[in-house]
């Protein structure tokens, strides 16, 4: 294999960065969340990468032996719950932005002065 | 701040954080060779201490239950916040001469799909609530579980508004026991952590008989919370697809008129 040995850590290096360059040259509050959503599927990879096993099962024990070598479950389940509750916190972000054009009449991060005080 | 400045800050910054990233990543155990103990430790008890053949639920609802916990009320937060967004305006219904108060269930859609898409997804519509709570309630031996169920059981009623029209669709989201069961489904989680401490063990622990391995009612707690977590998970969604399918139509409406 031609590939550096770990380059699935990279790989979520990558994805992080994407994320945050979308963030960061956003001219769309949509874009911007989407971008966010990005960001958080980095550590998805990151999670998995750092618990799997070459060679291992997956963690369910429902036809397979107790003792076999298996990934990390708990890595799993970290990411697990998060996929969920991060599409909820996007529904809410998502939300913010409808009010925000509602009031503001833009969905530009620039134009978002009228939020001052 | 100017764009080409904010980009040639990012850049920077970018530039830093992977130099740092990459210099730590270099000093990580190989892609494919995991060295954690915890892992093991939880893959080769769980079985025995908890009756759940699932290690990553058991993970979830039971070893890490105190953490789910919390992420399961961030998601009831983020659903109530959604509908205290999207609820409807006064102000804005009384401009419309009550068009944008919450009820366009006169709003005159149907589905524009041929009738063999329609027959069938209406059938797709009973297997994917029965999928569903199979989901929810197997988690704790097979892959799945409450979140995962809880977001089947939630598209179940997005199918019927593909078959058939918003009306239909709306008869069952904007049911009162949706909210009520969203209610059940958070608190449902806690009372199971509470039942623990009124036993006079630590909050969360697993104190219900834990049944035979490979049952549907084994594994104790972990079974209860997972059904707990997929009626909030399914109520929840229900309700923010609602929120946003309620917006949009008192939108078209205000266009119309």
């Amino acid at each position: 294999m031609s590939y550096p040995a770990d380059y699935p850590y990279f790989i979520a290096a990558w994805i992080l960065l994407c994320g945050l360059y979308g963030i960061a040259r956003s001219r769309h509050l949509v874009h911007m969340v989407i971008s966010l959503t990005v960001v958080q599927s980095s550590t998805y990879v990151l999670l998995l990468a750092i618990g799997f096993r070459r060679g291992g099962y997956a963690p369910v024990f429902a036809g397979l032996q107790t003792g076999v070598k298996v990934v990390d479950p708990i890595v799993q389940a970290l990411m697990l719950t998060d996929v969920v509750v991060e599409t909820t916190v996007v529904a809410l972000l998502l939300a913010m932005v409808v009010k925000a054009h509602e009031k503001g009449g833009t969905t530009s991060p620039d134009d978002l002065r009228f939020l001052r005080g | 701040m100017k764009r080409s400045h904010r980009l040639l800050l990012f850049a920077v910054g970018a530039a830093g954080m992977a130099f740092v990233y990459c210099a730590g990543a270099l000093n990580m155990p190989p892609w494919g060779q995991y060295r954690g103990p915890y892992g093991d430790v939880i893959a080769q008890l769980a079985v025995y201490q908890r009756h759940a053949t699932d290690t990553v639920n058991a993970v979830t609802y039971d070893y890490r239950g105190f953490d789910t916990l919390g992420e399961e009320f961030i998601l009831f937060s983020a659903v109530t916040g959604v509908m205290l967004l999207l609820r409807p305006e006064p102000d804005r219904s009384e401009e419309k001469g009550g068009g944008g108060s919450g009820n366009p269930a006169s709003f005159p859609d149907r589905a524009t799909l041929s009738e063999t898409v329609q027959v069938f997804t209406t059938a797709i519509f009973g297997f994917s609530v029965l999928f569903g709570i199979y989901m929810a309630t197997h988690g704790q031996l097979t892959p799945g579980g409450g979140f995962q169920g809880g977001v089947i059981l939630a598209a179940a009623p997005m199918l019927l508004y593909i078959a058939e029209n918003t009306e239909a669709f709306q008869r069952i989201v904007s049911h009162p026991l949706v909210e009520f069961f969203e209610g059940v489904g958070a608190a449902g989680y806690a009372l199971i952590g509470i039942a623990a401490l009124a036993m006079g063990a630590a909050f969360l622990t697993n104190v219900i008989p834990l049944g035979k391995t490979g049952d549907v009612f084994s594994s104790g707690t972990i079974a209860a919370i997972s059904a707990c977590v997929g009626v909030e998970v399914a109520a929840g969604f229900t309700l923010i697809i609602f929120e946003y399918l309620r917006e949009i139509l008192s939108r078209s409406k205000a266009d119309e008129e």
